[in-house]
């Protein structure tokens, strides 16, 4: 099982993490992937820029045990996640999920699955610039639902 | 017992440092959270029982419950807002 997760300031390349996701794996038919990007506007201001804070140690720990996770419920092959830190501006990059399956199904929960697990459960902070000043983005309910769909009751917000 | 304290986000910017490592006779998470609300204005700000703070023990999400060993790391911060 090839599970892989990066915590980075760089921006990453998808065509070249999705091949190297399915390399050498002629099991694979399904490769489905999420990514986040940076915003302009956000709740009603614009967003010049935004820095991610995150948990040095428990980010990395805590997205292992959700590919893990994954593993259990769906039947894929390989997950890679990057996620970036640091100085963004909208437009840039900010999360990849990826997921490696025999058929589309699997790959296409499983990214979903663990793209809601990560927006609850992942120790990432996220804080904007806007022409009213900065300020912490804050954690929506809707979140929270979007994890309990999958029989997870965890709160974060 | 030692135990290294570690804040985020805003909780991090309220208290006005990340990490600390302090002594405290203290068993749970809790009465860890209870002891720094005596600290002052600023721990009070930050962790204040009427916000959502979220609680970690060695680096896995925990609830007040949880029970600290010596040289533990406990981490106090905001719902995160990743993704």
């Amino acid at each position: 099982m090839r599970l892989s997760v990066s915590i980075q300031a760089e921006d990453f390349d998808v065509s070249y993490e999705l091949a190297q996701l399915r390399a050498n794996d002629a099991r694979v038919g399904a490769v489905c992937s999420f990514v986040g990007t940076v915003r302009e506007r956000n709740e009603g201001s614009d967003v010049s820029s935004m820095e991610l804070e995150h948990y040095p140690g428990m980010t990395e720990k805590s997205i292992t045990a959700m590919m893990e996770e994954a593993t259990k419920r769906f039947d894929i092959y390989g997950a890679r996640v990057i996620h970036r830190i640091g100085l963004l501006q909208p437009q840039d990059q900010i999360v990849l999920v990826a997921v490696t399956s025999a058929h589309r199904g699997m790959s296409f929960q499983a990214c979903e699955f663990l793209m809601d697990y990560l927006k609850t459960q992942a120790p990432f902070w996220k804080k904007e610039v806007t022409p009213e000043g900065a300020r912490w983005v804050d954690a929506r309910v809707s979140d929270d639902k979007a994890l309990a769909r999958w029989g997870i009751e965890i709160k974060n917000v | 017992m030692k135990v290294t304290v570690r804040y985020f986000a805003s909780i991090r910017e309220a208290i006005g440092h990340g990490s600390e490592v302090i002594e405290a006779d203290v068993k749970t998470v809790e009465a860890l959270r209870d002891l720094l609300l005596t600290r002052g204005a600023k721990y009070q700000e930050a962790l204040s029982t009427e916000r959502a703070v979220r609680m970690a023990l060695n680096q896995s999400v925990c609830d007040g419950t949880a029970l600290l060993q010596d040289n533990c790391e406990v981490a106090f911060f905001p719902p995160v807002t990743g993704g």
